[in-house]
C-alpha cells in the first residue's frame, strides 16, 4: 500500500523497492514468464474477438445495473439467500459485522476477495473483536505478516520461500523446512482446522448472474469451496460490477480471465452458488446466506461517459504483470489496494485524491496495459484523464501552468526553443552533449546524457525545391515535431533524402505547433486541445494524402488523442478523425512508397537491433514494416527479448522519476548488448535521446540511430 | 467434433493439468480401480498431506480425529453400485462413508463422486452438488476419483450454459473442477494439494449411452 504524502517521499519509497533484489529478481522472472507464454495461453481463441464481446457485455451489463440488481435480488432470494445493498465502503463493513453479531459467531474464515480489501473488511472485523483468518495461502501469509497484497492475483510474490518459512516457524512454534511443497502442506493442515472450527465463511465473488440470482467464484486452491461449505453462515461481499445477466457473459469472461491472468485455461475450481444451500452445520440444515452487494462509487461510475469502461475490469491483473514499472517496484510501491495501470484508476475512485496523487504521476503512458486488458479498457487514456482530475483538483504545479502556458503560444516557444541553444553552451562546452546538467531542473538525472539543441532547427534548413515534382504523385504533409525540429534535424534531413526529386510532394507548413502531447501528459488536456485543432487547421486533411511524422509518440499522440481531445466541439470532431486516418509513420511510409533498398548487397552485415516505441508498435499498432524495412535496407536484423518494452522515457516521466527510468534503460541496454548488435535502431526521437544518452553514459559499443539514419546513412 | 474426439481432447486437456485420466469398461471396473488406488495409496501421511510435519497443537489434534485406517467417501451412488462398493471395500479392509462426511476433515483417502458432464476445451468435470457429503467429498479427499460417461463431454462451456441455467433455477452448488487443487503463491512454483484432493483421477466409461 502506497502511503506516501508527497512525490518526495513517494520517490524515497520507489527507491526502496528498487533495493529489494529478491522481489526484482522475482517480478523479473515473471514479467518474462508471462511474456513469453502468453499467445500460448490463447492458442485456439480468437482473443480479439473475445476482448471485444466481453467489453460489449460488460458494457451492456452497467448500463442496466439497477434492472440487474433487482432481478439478482428476486432470485438469489426467492431460493433462500438475504441480499443486501451497501452504499460504501463503511456500510458495507458494518452489515457484514452485524451478521456476524446476530447469529453469534466469532470465527471468521474468509476466501481470496478484493472487494473486501478495498473495504478493509479484516481491520474493521478485528477491531471489533471477531477472528478474521484469510484461506488463501498468499493472502493468509500476507495477513500474517501485517501486509496488503502486493499483486490482484499473486498477493505474496513479493516473499521468498526462507521467508516464509521464518513466518511458519513463528506461527506452529515449531522448525519448519524452506521446502516450498512442505510449507504447502503446513499451511493445509494449519488451515484445515481454521475451516472446521470457523461459524463464518466470507468470501468475494467474480460473477453475479442476474437471471438466477447465482454466484460465480474461480479459484485453484479450493478454499473458496471450503469457505462456502464449512461454517454455518456464508457472507459473500461482492461489488455491483459483478452484476451481469446471464450465466453466458460468466462463460465468456471465464474463457479469458484465467487465461490472461495466470495462463491457465482455466482455473482448478470455479464455483457456483445459488441462494442456501444444506449445510449440517447449520441448526435450520440449511446455509445462513447472505450477499452484501456494494456500491462505493461503482453506480456513479457506470453512469460516466469516459470512465465507465473501468467496471470493465475483471481483476485478472494482467495490467501489472506488463507494466514496466510495477516489474521494479512491486504492487506495495505500485498501488494503494488496487494494483497495476487499473489501479492508477480505480483508487482515485474508490480511495480518493490523496491517495492517488502521487501514483498517478507514475506512469510512463507505453500503453502496454492497454494491449494486455482482456475487457479492452482503454487504461492509458483513462489514466491521463484521472491525472487531469487530480491536478485540476488541487493546487496546480508551476511546471504545467508554464508549459501550458507557452506550449500553446507558438511563436514564444519556438523562440524560447531558439534562444536556449545560445543559454545551453557553457553546459554543452560545443558537444552534442550536456555536459553539466543544470542541477536545479534535473536532479537525479545524470544516468543519460542529455543532447544539446541543435545549431539551426530543421525549419531553418528545409528547402522545398527537391520536393515540389511537376505532377506529383502523392502530397505529404511533413509533421516534424518539436524535438526533431529543434533537437535532432538530421533524423528529418536524412529521411527526406530518400523522397527527393521522386514523385512526392512534401509539404512543410511552418506554422505547425507542439503535437501537443507533452501537455496531456501534464493533464493540461484543454491546451492541448487547442494544439490539436491548431495544428489540423494549419494542415488540412483534405489537402493531403498522408502526413508524415518521424516521431512515434508525435504520431500516436495524433492518431489516437486527437479525436478524443477534440469529440466535444462540433465538427472539429470529425476533421480530427479525417487527420487521425492520415497520420503515418516514418517506417510504414518508406515500405509503402518501396523505398529504402539497399543499393548493393554486402557480405559482411552490419547486425541491426531494434527499439520498438511504445507510440508505434502500440499506439500506432505498426510491427512488421521498421523490422522488414532494416532488412531491405541490408541490415542483419537481430531480434532481442525486450524489444517492445519501453525505453523508460516517457517524456517528462525520465524526469520526475529518474531512478526508475534509469533501470528500464539498463535492462534494454543488458538486452541489446547481448544480441552482439552494432547499431540500435528505433523510429522515435525520443526514445533516441534516451537510448543513445544511456549507450553514451554507459559506453556500450552499439550505435543509436533513428530508422531515417539507419537507411540512409553509411554502414559500419 | 465426434464423441470419439471429444473423449480425447478432454483427456489431453485434464492430463495436461496433471489429472490421471482412465478409459474403463463398466461402473463395476470404476468401483474395483477406485478401491484398488486407496489400497495402494498408503495413509494421507505419506502422500504429504502435512500430516508428518510439525504442527501446531489444535492443527495435530485435527489428525488425531481421524481413523487410522484408510477411508473411502461415496456418497452419491446408485444403491447397487453402493452394494458392490461395501463388498469391494471390507475384501481391501478399507473403511466406506456415505454420509455425514463433515465430522472427517481431518482426511478421507479417497473420495469417489459421479460427474455430471464434462468440457473438453479445457478438460473440466462439472458436478452438481447441492448435496453436501458430495462436495465435501470432493473437497476434503486426499484423492478424488470421478466417474464420468464418455456421452456426457461436450465441447465447449457455451454447450452446457442451458443445463447449467437449469441447474441455478433452485438453490444449487454446482462445481467446476479441472485437475487437482494448486497454488503458486509461494515463489509462483506450482504445487498440487493446497486445500483440496492432491490427486484427481478421472474414469471415463467409454460406449455408453449419455445419462
Amino acid at each position: 500500500m502506497q502511503t506516501a504524502d508527497n512525490l518526495g517521499q513517494y520517490r524515497k519509497q520507489l527507491a526502496e523497492a528498487l533495493e529489494n533484489t529478491f522481489q526484482r529478481k522475482a517480478l523479473d522472472n515473471f514479467a518474462v514468464a508471462y511474456r513469453d507464454g502468453r499467445d500460448a495461453n490463447f492458442a485456439g481463441i480468437d482473443r480479439d474477438g473475445l476482448i471485444e464481446n466481453i467489453g460489449t457485455a460488460k458494457d451492456a451489463a452497467m448500463s442496466r445495473l439497477d434492472e440487474l440488481f433487482r432481478k439478482f435480488c428476486q432470485k438469489a432470494e426467492a431460493a433462500g439467500a438475504k441480499v443486501h445493498f451497501a452504499g460504501s465502503d463503511v456500510e458495507a463493513n458494518e452489515i457484514i459485522s452485524q451478521i456476524a453479531a446476530e447469529n453469534n459467531c466469532s470465527r471468521i474464515v474468509k476466501s481470496k476477495s478484493m472487494t473486501a480489501e478495498e473495504t478493509l473488511l479484516n481491520h474493521f472485523l478485528e477491531n471489533r473483536g471477531y477472528e478474521v483468518i484469510e484461506t488463501d495461502l498468499g493472502e493468509w501469509i500476507i495477513q500474517l505478516r501485517g501486509e496488503g497484497p502486493s499483486h490482484m492475483v499473486m498477493p505474496a510474490i513479493h516473499l521468498s520461500r526462507n521467508e516464509v518459512s521464518r513466518l511458519f516457524s513463528e506461527v506452529t512454534g515449531k522448525q519448519q523446512d524452506t521446502d516450498i511443497e512442505k510449507l504447502v502442506k503446513v499451511a493445509r493442515r494449519e488451515l484445515r482446522q481454521r475451516f472446521v472450527s470457523a461459524d463464518m465463511g466470507i468470501s468475494g465473488a467474480n460473477f453475479a448472474i442476474a437471471e438466477t440470482g447465482t454466484l460465480g467464484i474461480v479459484s485453484n486452491e479450493g478454499n473458496v469451496r471450503l469457505v462456502t461449505t464449512m461454517p454455518r453462515v456464508h457472507v459473500a461481499l461482492v461489488g455491483i460490477d459483478k452484476l451481469i445477466p446471464t450465466v453466458f457473459e460468466a462463460l465468456q469472461v471465464l474463457k479469458g480471465l484465467p487465461r490472461n491472468a495466470t495462463g491457465q485455461a482455466i482455473t482448478s475450481y470455479v464455483t457456483w452458488i445459488t441462494g442456501a444451500n444444506p449445510s449440517a452445520a447449520s441448526g435450520s440444515g440449511r446455509k445462513n446466506m447472505h450477499i452484501v452487494f456494494l456500491d462505493n462509487g461503482r453506480s456513479a461510475l457506470a453512469k460516466d461517459p469516459v470512465f465507465s469502461q473501468a467496471l470493465r475490469c475483471v481483476r485478472c491483473g494482467a495490467c501489472a504483470n506488463v507494466c514496466p514499472i510495477y516489474r521494479l517496484v512491486g504492487g506495495h510501491a505500485y498501488g494503494h489496494i488496487y494494483i497495476g495501470a487499473i489501479g492508477l484508476i480505480l483508487t482515485y475512485f474508490f480511495h480518493g485524491r490523496d491517495k492517488d496523487k502521487n501514483l498517478i504521476e507514475n506512469c510512463l503512458n507505453c500503453q502496454a496495459c492497454k494491449q494486455v486488458c482482456v475487457a479492452g479498457i482503454d487504461l492509458p487514456r483513462l489514466i491521463r484523464e484521472v491525472h487531469t482530475m487530480v491536478e485540476h483538483g488541487g493546487k496546480k504545479p508551476v511546471l504545467s501552468s508554464l508549459a501550458g502556458f507557452v506550449l500553446k503560444r507558438r511563436p514564444l516557444f519556438h523562440a524560447l526553443l531558439r534562444s536556449g541553444r545560445y543559454a545551453q553552451k557553457p553546459v554543452t562546452g560545443n558537444s552534442p552533449y550536456m555536459r553539466h546538467l543544470p542541477g536545479v531542473f534535473f536532479r537525479d538525472h545524470e544516468f543519460k546524457a542529455l543532447p544539446a539543441l541543435a545549431k539551426k532547427p530543421f525549419r531553418d534548413q528545409w528547402d522545398p525545391v527537391p520536393f515540389s515534382p511537376a505532377r506529383p504523385e502523392y502530397r505529404v504533409a511533413l509533421f516534424s515535431g518539436c524535438l526533431q525540429d529543434f533537437v535532432y534535424p538530421e533524423q528529418l534531413l536524412s529521411g527526406l533524402r530518400l523522397l527527393a526529386g521522386g514523385r512526392i510532394e512534401v509539404v512543410f507548413v511552418r506554422q505547425q505547433g507542439c503535437c501537443g502531447l507533452p501537455l496531456y501528459m501534464l493533464g493540461e488536456h484543454e491546451a492541448a486541445a487547442d494544439l490539436a485543432a491548431w495544428n489540423i487547421g494549419s494542415m488540412d486533411p483534405g489537402d493531403y494524402d498522408y502526413i508524415l511524422t518521424f516521431c512515434a509518440s508525435c504520431g500516436s499522440h495524433m492518431k489516437e488523442n486527437y479525436p478524443h481531445l477534440l469529440a466535444k466541439q462540433p465538427g472539429t470532431g470529425v476533421r480530427a478523425e479525417r487527420f487521425a486516418e492520415k497520420v503515418i509513420d516514418f517506417s510504414s511510409f518508406v515500405m509503402r512508397m518501396g523505398l529504402g533498398e539497399a543499393k548493393e548487397a554486402r557480405a559482411e552485415k552490419t547486425r541491426a537491433a531494434y527499439h520498438a516505441p511504445c507510440h508505434l508498435c502500440r499506439g500506432m499498432g505498426v510491427r512488421n514494416p521498421p523490422r522488414r524495412l532494416l532488412e531491405r535496407a541490408g541490415y542483419e536484423y537481430v531480434a532481442h527479448g525486450e524489444e517492445e518494452t519501453c525505453c523508460g522515457l516517457g517524456g517528462t516521466y525520465s524526469f520526475k522519476f529518474p531512478e526508475i527510468s534509469a533501470t528500464i534503460l539498463d535492462k534494454k541496454m543488458a538486452a541489446v548488448a547481448e544480441t552482439g548488435a552494432d547499431i540500435l535502431v528505433t523510429d522515435c526521437p525520443g526514445c533516441v535521446m534516451q537510448l543513445r544518452g544511456g549507450a553514451q553514459k554507459q559506453k556500450r559499443p552499439f550505435e543509436v540511430r533513428h530508422m531515417a539514419e539507419a537507411i540512409t546513412g553509411k554502414k559500419r | 467434433m465426434n464423441r470419439s474426439e471429444r473423449t480425447e481432447q478432454f483427456t489431453q486437456k485434464a492430463r495436461a493439468v496433471s489429472a490421471t485420466v482412465k478409459t474403463v469398461a463398466t461402473m463395476d471396473d470404476a468401483l474395483a480401480y477406485t478401491v484398488d488406488v486407496c489400497a495402494q495409496k498408503q495413509a494421507c501421511a505419506i502422500l504429504a498431506s502435512g500430516c508428518e510435519h510439525a504442527l501446531s497443537d489444535p492443527a495435530e489434534e485435527l489428525c488425531g480425529l481421524k481413523q487410522w485406517e484408510k477411508l473411502i467417501a461415496a456418497p452419491n451412488l446408485e444403491d447397487r453400485d453402493t452394494e458392490s462398493l461395501i463388498s469391494l471395500c471390507r475384501q481391501a479392509g478399507i473403511g466406506l462413508i456415505e454420509g455425514g462426511l463433515a465430522a472427517y476433515a481431518g482426511g478421507i483417502d479417497v473420495g469417489l463422486s459421479l460427474a455430471d458432464f464434462a468440457i473438453s476445451e479445457t478438460g473440466t468435470l462439472v458436478i452438481n452438488c447441492p448435496d453436501e457429503d458430495l462436495r465435501l467429498a470432493t473437497m476434503i479427499s486426499e484423492v478424488h476419483v470421478a466417474v464420468l460417461n464418455s456421452g456426457d463431454i461436450y465441447a465447449d462451456s457455451y454447450d452446457v450454459a442451458d443445463k447449467l441455467a437449469g441447474f441455478f433455477a433452485k438453490s444449487d452448488y454446482t462445481a467446476f473442477i479441472t485437475g487437482a487443487s494448486r497454488t503458486a503463491d509461494i515463489e509462483r512454483v506450482l504445487t498440487l494439494g493446497v486445500h483440496g484432493p492432491l490427486d484427481l483421477h478421472v474414469l471415463i466409461i467409454d460406449g455408453q449411452p449419455s445419462s
